[in-house]
């Protein structure tokens, strides 16, 4: 909330107009890509492929029923839905103890690691990528969903544990003295008090997560090899090939990836918004 | 603070007997931080450092898809294995990739490079100050404000290779509902991926598209923490709404925003979906940035292991370079950062 209560909100009607319009405008960039997807994803292949702007055109969800009977697309998305969660759970797991760690206690070791977190994040896929993957071949997990799994918490943990111990610092350190003066142990404290305190913030983080691994494609095309075992956004790819793609299947995969996270999205965006911020501000 | 916890049973740290070692005082104070950090520091270890340094032997070699076996086996007829040590194994070559990438005996390294600063430029420009600006906007009290905002985060919910698609079908030349609109507007259909300039700009329009919600979700944030005195401070001096905003907002601003710049332009450095998917590199690679150039060297083609490793050391001394420079202009500035 804005901390204005003063007289200053009675605007004029002409900063009201102005100030509903560019948002109004702005709201409409925001949608409209994924509104017209959605749109198309309903028309059938020859209305997508004409030059004719229409809303509507034959209303028909028979390009879902193809993407979802006629295609790997099930398959695919069984794949990122498993990949996606095991990286969540092995990433919190890390990032929680590492972020309570870093923001309640002073260590030898300390400044370099949190230089070492903030460094990785510039670490390009390009660098990683190679050595990464004669890593997975050597160990036989080319073409497995581990490889994914392993690849992403790469990515994910160095910035979750720097957000989550953003949200660490916001919870009282009172809190720590009261149960070490009841006798709990560090350990303890940890998981009895600060992690239940903590939810908010470890929805944040685990929602990242999953996005991140969601979405993630690079690792994704170069470490799975068979049909079967592509997640989605390497599998989405075969819709539209250089020569002849197919926007119809496209855009109905798409909405159907946009949906769960999306809804996910709409329920978490609150905890998202001051989550973030306690993270990005504190630095 | 230490003190607060070690406040409790068991970890006294009250003066050791100077027969304990150092290492063994430093064990008795700090194990369970220690503990606490291992498996983040095990992982980053093995799956960041590791590769890391071997990324860096490897670009002074010449491994690529043909020689990276150190030994080759054959089945033999038992169903054993007879394995023979690779005659031509990967070799030690020096400076010779970074040489032939910087004279561009190899691949197109000043071209990458010149997207990359371009496309990081734009995307970074457009990022912050439509963020800033919305949420400046956002940070007003009116009727309706958190469905604006909302709303207007949407983009960030969609995965990047999702919005790509989405983009790319909205730039398609035949039937996009760009050019649709550009000819119902009486214009020329642009062939959006037929020329350098505008294939990058259907690009930067996608990432732009799809990074503003972070941008303004993080600003939001820094711009509810300056407190609100301060304004009223600026208004009874006379200090108009512009003032206020160059004087009070942004200098207030400044921690949240060199965070996020410096965040943003390392992730659009190695933003990998948004050219890969949209532009893939059309016209015939002129709008390849230096990420996609490297994955392509290493998984298209003959996998070219060793020039890929050799993209990535420069792209990572790029940044590093960067942000030593980003953090020392924020020094002299007095920031503490």
């Amino acid at each position: 909330m804005t901390r204005r209560p003063r007289g200053r909100e009675e605007r004029s009607v002409g900063a009201s107009i102005a100030l509903h319009g560019t948002l109004l405008m702005a709201v409409t960039i925001a949608l409209f890509p994924v509104v017209w997807v959605l749109l198309a994803s309903l028309k059938p292949k020859s209305a997508i492929q004409s030059s004719e702007v229409a809303l509507f055109d034959h209303p028909t969800l028979d390009n879902y029923h193809r993407v979802l009977f006629d295609t790997n697309f099930p398959t695919w998305f069984l794949n990122s839905v498993i990949v996606a969660a095991f990286t969540m759970l092995v990433g919190m797991a890390m990032s929680a103890t590492a972020g309570y760690a870093l923001s309640r206690f002073n260590f030898p070791g300390k400044r370099s690691l949190m230089w070492v977190f903030l460094i990785t994040q510039m670490f390009p896929v390009a660098i990683l990528i190679v050595p990464i993957y004669t890593i997975m071949a050597s160990l036989n997990l080319i073409d497995t969903k581990a490889s994914l799994v392993i690849a992403y918490c790469t990515v994910a943990v160095p910035f979750c544990t720097w957000m989550l111990r953003g949200y660490f610092d916001t919870i009282p350190r009172d809190l720590d003295e009261a149960a070490a003066i009841d006798g709990l142990g560090p350990f303890k404290t940890f998981w009895f008090v600060i992690l239940p305190l903590a939810r908010p913030g470890l929805a944040v983080t685990a929602f990242y997560t999953f996005l991140t691994a969601w979405g993630e494609v690079a690792y994704a095309i170069a470490f799975i090899l068979s049909d079967k075992k592509l997640t989605l956004g390497a599998g989405l790819q075969q819709f539209v090939p250089q020569f002849n793609p197919q926007w119809d299947l496209l855009t109905a995969g798409a909405v159907l990836i946009m949906l769960p996270a999306s809804l996910v999205f709409y329920f978490a965006q609150k905890h998202l918004v001051a989550g973030l911020t306690a993270g990005g501000t504190k630095g | 603070m230490t003190t607060a916890i070690s406040a409790g049973p068991g970890h006294e740290p009250g003066p050791a007997p100077a027969a304990r070692g150092r290492v063994r005082r430093l064990l008795d104070r700090h194990w369970y931080a220690w503990a606490m950090v291992l498996p983040t520091v095990l992982v980053l270890g093995v799956l960041v450092l590791y590769p890391l340094f071997q990324g860096i032997f490897q670009s002074f070699t010449d491994l690529n898809e043909t020689n990276n076996r150190d030994v080759i086996c054959t089945k033999t007829l038992g169903g054993g294995e007879d394995c023979v040590d690779n005659p031509d194994r990967a070799q030690f070559v020096g400076l010779d990739n970074y040489v032939d990438l910087i004279t561009g005996e190899r691949g197109k390294f000043w071209l990458l490079f010149t997207n990359t600063i371009v496309w990081t430029t734009a995307c970074v420009f457009f990022h912050y100050t439509i963020g800033l600006g919305l949420a400046v906007l956002l940070n007003r009290r009116f009727r309706g404000r958190s469905l604006y905002r909302v709303l207007l985060i949407v983009p960030w919910a969609v995965p990047a290779f999702v919005s790509a698609f989405a983009w790319k079908f909205l730039f398609n030349p035949r039937f996009g509902l760009i050019n649709s609109v550009l000819v119902d507007l009486g214009m020329d259909p642009v062939d959006w991926f037929n020329h350098r300039w505008t294939a990058m700009f259907a690009a930067i329009v996608t990432n732009v598209w799809l990074g503003v919600p972070f941008m303004m979700v993080a600003i939001l944030g820094g711009l509810q923490a300056i407190p609100s005195d301060l304004y009223e401070a600026a208004e009874m001096d006379g200090a108009s709404p512009w003032q206020r905003f160059r004087n009070v907002t942004l200098p207030g601003l400044r921690p949240v925003s060199s965070t996020v710049i410096l965040l943003g332009t390392i992730w659009t450095f190695n933003m990998f979906p948004i050219i890969y998917f949209v532009t893939g590199g059309e016209p015939a690679g002129e709008t390849e940035i230096l990420v996609t150039g490297a994955f392509r060297a290493a998984f298209e083609g003959l996998r070219n292991y060793s020039l890929a490793a050799t993209y990535g050391v420069l792209i990572l001394s790029l940044l590093v370079v960067y942000a030593a420079m980003y953090r020392r202009v924020l020094r002299s500035r007095g920031e503490v950062w």
